[in-house]
């Protein structure tokens, strides 16, 4: 699966993107923010208010029931701030 | 059309070129969005736009499709710049054209409240103070509401 991370979400893990292998219990967005969390501090911290972070699954919006696949490009990001 | 690009765009040409050899257009709206220094604490001396590349083109072509969906439309042009930006440079670029000034007015309206709800850019500020992510607001959220059809 391949993570991509925006703006101060990049900053707070401290990378662009990687790919990882998340379990096969995780098929939903919310089950994926849920692993996430587990893999440290600097996820945790990132993720700890999820009402500030967005998410598109194949740089489509998804909402925290939409499906994830290890396929998947999956985005995570503030919400937006342009024009 | 969509243009998502590190350059500075010349409003006036973008005009001409938008309606050039055309006789069906009637009125041409267009907003031209520009970094501001004073932002909310300290007075900013630069801001860096990032976006998604991909997504971006995807969901302003979206928006560009839902406005010719909802007014007659004879040219809809969006240009946004990424990158580092200095105080009143241009950020971004709207332009509606239709028979009728009602529909370039409003699609112009629409397309602006819709791009900074929706297309996936974030502004980041350099002051004196440090770099700061701007914040989402509310009231943009609200100015693109008024659009959604219920």
């Amino acid at each position: 699966m391949k993570l991509l991370y925006f703006a101060w979400l990049r900053g707070k893990l401290g990378k662009a993107g990687e790919e990882l292998s998340p379990p096969s219990s995780v098929v939903t967005v919310g089950h994926l923010l849920d692993w996430l969390e587990t893999l440290g501090p600097a996820y945790k911290a990132a993720l700890s208010d999820r009402r500030v972070v967005r998410v598109a699954v194949n740089q489509e919006y998804a909402g925290s029931e939409h499906p994830v696949a290890l396929e998947d490009e999956i985005a995570l990001f503030p919400p937006v701030t342009g024009g | 059309m969509i243009r998502v690009q590190q350059d500075d765009f010349d409003p006036g040409a973008e005009l001409a070129r938008l309606t050039e050899g055309r006789r069906d257009i009637g009125g041409v709206a267009c907003f031209v969005g520009l970094v501001r220094e004073l932002a909310e604490s300290a007075a900013i001396t630069a801001m860096t736009l990032e976006h998604y590349p991909g997504m971006t083109e995807k969901r302003l072509a979206e928006i560009e499709a839902e406005a010719r969906a909802r007014w007659p439309l004879a040219a809809a042009l969006i240009i946004h710049r990424v990158g580092r930006l200095l105080p009143g440079d241009r950020i971004v670029f709207v332009a509606t054209a239709s028979a009728h000034r009602q529909a370039a007015l409003e699609s112009c309206q629409f397309l602006i409240d819709w791009l900074k709800t929706k297309a996936p850019f974030w502004k980041l500020e350099e002051s004196a103070a440090g770099e700061h992510w701007v914040a989402a607001r509310e009231t943009d959220d609200q100015a693109a509401a008024r659009w959604r059809r219920s």
